[in-house]
């Protein structure tokens, strides 16, 4: 079986390998994809959504559709890990797994420190969220950087501490609400007579905005659905993964 | 572009993805792991793709070896293969 698996991947290599040569040269202008979509992206992304960092308009709002799919696909990955792990939690253990070391009530110098870097750690985040029109950085990265800090909190603390907080209802109750700020952006396009996620028919509900600011707007306010999704979703699949799925103990 | 420095991070990256694969203790690898990212994160800061980058480093080198340490505390730490 590992001869076979072996042979596999060398031929799978190879084929890629000579697949490879067929390419466009790299940076070539004149290949199709450099020709007409590229172009347009470089010189008219900033004239056409007043959004200086490209790749930011490019997935939130030329490419919003696929945006969208992906945070419903963190969505999905997230209530998949709940329900198969969620699953063990009406189980009664007879036999526990060999126990973690306990460590009893977490160091002092652990605890202050992180109560001390949440606060800016989450600040952050925000900011990588709100300026992702204007340096590196959007929903996906800020959600991220937010549930970094669940986790180093949980860390600091312990899991139950934590999911008093924010439970793991809460988890899934704002990563609907993400994720329904995002498709109601979309719908609310419709209502207002365009197209799907075509953001400039925002102008006439947004006070002070012309079809271009509103296209800058309306990105932000995907990039805070995008953000929520992210940050519960990830912070619930930690959650899961580390206590075996009975919220109860983490490490 | 220093190709230099570029050819330094992709020799490492081959290396620590072989070592990945090589290592019998999972914490281990997981770790290496992380590595791995840390310097595919520094080759697309150094190609001029920062916003990948910064993903890169956010969800590689941060929160799937926090998954993974996660999940291998919790089942076993050494591979049968």
């Amino acid at each position: 079986m590992k001869v076979f698996a072996f042979v596999l991947v060398i031929v799978t290599g190879i084929m890629l390998v000579v697949t490879a040569a067929d390419f466009p040269a790299w940076g070539d202008a004149h290949s199709p994809p450099n020709q007409y979509l590229s172009t347009h992206y470089i010189t008219q992304a900033e004239h056409e959504t007043a959004v200086p960092n490209m790749v930011t308009a490019v997935l939130a709002d030329y490419r919003g559709f696929d945006t969208m799919f992906e945070t419903a696909v963190v969505f999905c990955a997230g209530l998949a890990i709940a329900a198969i792990l969620g699953h063990e939690k009406k189980k009664r253990y007879v036999v526990r797994r060999k126990a973690l070391p306990k460590t009893e009530e977490g160091d002092i110098i652990i605890r202050m420190a992180t109560r001390f870097l949440v606060p800016v750690t989450q600040l952050f985040a925000m900011y990588v969220i709100a300026h992702g029109h204007h340096s590196p950085g959007g929903g996906f990265q800020g959600g991220v950087i937010l549930a970094a800090t669940f986790i180093l909190m949980t860390l600091a603390f312990d899991l139950k501490t934590i999911l008093g907080r924010f439970s793991e209802k809460m988890t899934l109750i704002w990563a609907n609400v993400g994720l329904f700020i995002y498709a109601g952006i979309g719908v609310l396009c419709v209502l207002l007579g365009s197209r799907f996620l075509e953001y400039s028919a925002l102008h006439k509900i947004l006070p002070g905005t012309d079809e271009i600011m509103a296209r800058s707007h309306s990105m932000l306010g995907v990039e805070i659905g995008v953000a929520l999704t992210v940050m519960s979703m990830l912070f619930a699949i930690y959650a899961h993964l580390v206590s075996k799925g009975r919220l109860e103990d983490g490490l | 572009m220093i190709w230099q420095f570029d050819l330094f991070i992709l020799v490492l990256l081959v290396i620590t993805a072989l070592v990945a694969l090589k290592v019998r203790d999972l914490l281990s690898a997981a770790m290496i792991f992380s590595i791995y990212s840390l310097l595919m994160c520094l080759l697309w800061a150094e190609m001029g793709a920062v916003d990948v980058a910064f993903t890169e480093a956010a969800v590689g080198a941060g929160l799937s070896t926090v998954f993974l340490i996660a999940t291998i505390l919790r089942t076993t730490r050494r591979t049968t293969d």
